[in-house]
């Protein structure tokens, strides 16, 4: 099993070894932290990003991976002259390092959204925003994420 | 077959108030990381963008990702500018596509 | 009888005295998961537009008002406005069928009208159809009390549902009682173990991404205990469901409930 083990979610390694025919299966993680910083770097170009402004809300601690609540906020007047044009949210641990990406403008009046979001696995997960005057800010959460004790098949 | 559909848009609002839009729709967001139980990858079948536009004018854009939860759940905010329609459209793989509407009068 | 055959009755006796063990939760302990949860999972559960099992039941009022077999009848056509015609009529399943002789549940019933009056195909477990009409049925229960169940003639079966609660069963050998009566509140790895009060089918189950029977709970607690699972509809299954909601008696209706 090598590598694939050490990265596999606990429920994959027990489905294998109960014999247990359905899996749901996360890839061994394609998004690494390095994968991460390359997607975050296609938004941010060569700017610099900064934390502050942004507040990412995540639980700490998180019953189940397939659906967890997540607030952005960003502190702005949302006028013409200083608004937020774009919130990104990326994952460091799920397959793929973009979970959502926002357009607003000053029509939005408030900068806040909500969202569900499937994390697979403890990791960190960045939240940026792209202000009017072309300033990158960041905030960075930490979940855990536990696992259920009992498999289930589908039915 | 037309997927369901919950908006949640408050019917009345003064002038310049700052209101809050409620999306939501039954899509399964398929990750395309999963397998069937006899190891077959199963397709990735995602909404890939929402859009809402207010009497015409794009107010809210989200490129969405595998990881948005299944049964997709947005809300945003806009400024009640005057009494119209929200449209609101979902896209994604497979040629996804989705309508709503909602009504506001703004006094 | 030596020494080593009475261990070996002992032994093979213990399964038959621990499932006599586990104690009944006193009424005025009994508590929802909904407790257990996280702030945002209740607020999704308590939020009707944001809980996706509303979805479910927007999709059962409309096939609630659909002409639907040779018939050409909806349910509407016989029941009218479900909000007055099906009030509290789910908090009372399982219900006692003369025609039948025994308990069936809302799944049952609903693909009896279905077949016997409408004259239409019944609907599958898990179905689309079947989970919407469920859950906009359940829905009209909501904040309802669980019924009493304590028409007589539903004792047999209350009492079939409770010893197969009691029951050890599966390769982990465990009964549902061990879990749910005896060590609820602690935790199962991630999970605090539940004591199992089906106050919100169908339920819109996180790790499903989807809504589900009591039924299909069950069966997956059934898998997990390593053990044979029943087929959907059986009798077993439909006296369980009528154990634990008389177990439940009192207890208010939370459909469509939001788990992890």
């Amino acid at each position: 099993m090598g590598a694939s083990t050490a990265t596999a979610t606990r429920r994959q390694f027990l489905a294998a070894a109960g014999g247990v025919g359905f899996a749901l299966a996360v890839r061994p993680a394609e998004a690494t932290p390095a994968s991460m910083k390359q997607a975050m770097r296609q938004v941010v170009g060569e700017a610099s990003v900064k934390r502050g402004k942004i507040k990412l809300d995540l639980p700490p601690l998180v019953e189940n991976g397939n659906s967890v609540t997540m607030n952005v906020t960003v502190d702005s007047p949302m006028t013409i002259k200083d608004h937020v044009k774009a919130i990104h949210v990326f994952t460091e641990k799920n397959p793929q390092p973009n979970i959502i990406s926002v357009q607003l403008g000053p029509r939005a009046g408030k900068a806040e959204i909500q969202t569900r979001v499937r994390l697979a696995d403890t990791q960190s997960v960045v939240a940026i925003c792209e202000l009017s005057d072309g300033s990158f800010w960041s905030d960075t959460v930490d979940v855990i994420i536990t696992l259920g004790a009992c498999l289930e098949d589908l039915p | 077959m037309a997927a369901r559909t919950l908006i949640n848009v408050p019917s009345k609002a003064k002038r310049g108030e700052v209101i809050q839009i409620k999306t939501l729709i039954s899509h399964i967001m398929e990750t395309g990381f999963r397998h069937d139980n006899v190891g077959r990858p199963i397709p990735r079948d995602i909404i890939t963008s929402f859009v809402c536009t207010y009497n015409g004018e794009e107010v809210f854009k989200a490129a969405l990702y595998q990881a948005i939860a299944a049964n997709p759940f947005i809300t945003f905010h806009t400024v009640a500018t005057e009494s119209g329609t929200f449209a609101f459209q979902w896209s994604g793989d497979n040629g996804f596509t989705q309508d709503a509407s909602a009504k506001i009068t703004v006094e | 009888m030596n020494s080593r055959a009475r261990l070996a009755l002992a032994v093979a006796l213990l399964p038959l005295a621990a499932g006599a063990l586990s104690t009944e939760i006193p009424l005025n302990e009994r508590r929802s998961a909904y407790e257990d949860m996280s702030r945002d999972n209740k607020a999704t559960q308590d939020d009707d537009t944001s809980n996706p099992g509303m979805l479910a039941v927007l999709d059962g009022e409309a096939l609630w008002a659909a002409k639907a077999g040779t018939s050409g009848k909806s349910c509407a056509d016989c029941h009218g406005d479900a909000k007055t015609s099906m009030k509290g009529v789910a908090a009372r399943y399982p219900a006692f069928d003369a025609a039948s002789g025994r308990p069936v549940n809302l799944e049952q019933r609903i693909n009896m009208s279905r077949e016997q009056d409408q004259k239409a195909q019944p609907l599958a477990y898990e179905s689309k159809e079947m989970l919407a009409l469920t859950a906009y049925m359940g829905l009209q229960s909501r904040g309802e009390p669980i019924g009493a169940h304590d028409d007589p003639r539903l004792k047999p079966f209350i009492d079939k549902g409770r010893a197969a609660f009691n029951q050890r069963q599966g390769q982990l050998n465990l009964s549902c009682g061990q879990c749910h009566d005896d060590n609820w509140g602690k935790h199962l790895a991630g999970n605090t173990v539940p004591q199992a009060h089906p106050t919100g089918y169908p339920t819109y189950r996180l790790e499903w991404q989807s809504l589900g029977s009591l039924q299909r709970r069950l069966r997956n607690c059934m898998i997990g205990m390593r053990a044979e699972p029943y087929a959907y509809g059986a009798p077993e299954y439909v006296d369980m469901e009528l154990f634990l909601m008389w177990r439940a008696r009192g207890m208010k209706i939370e459909t469509p409930a939001v788990r992890p």
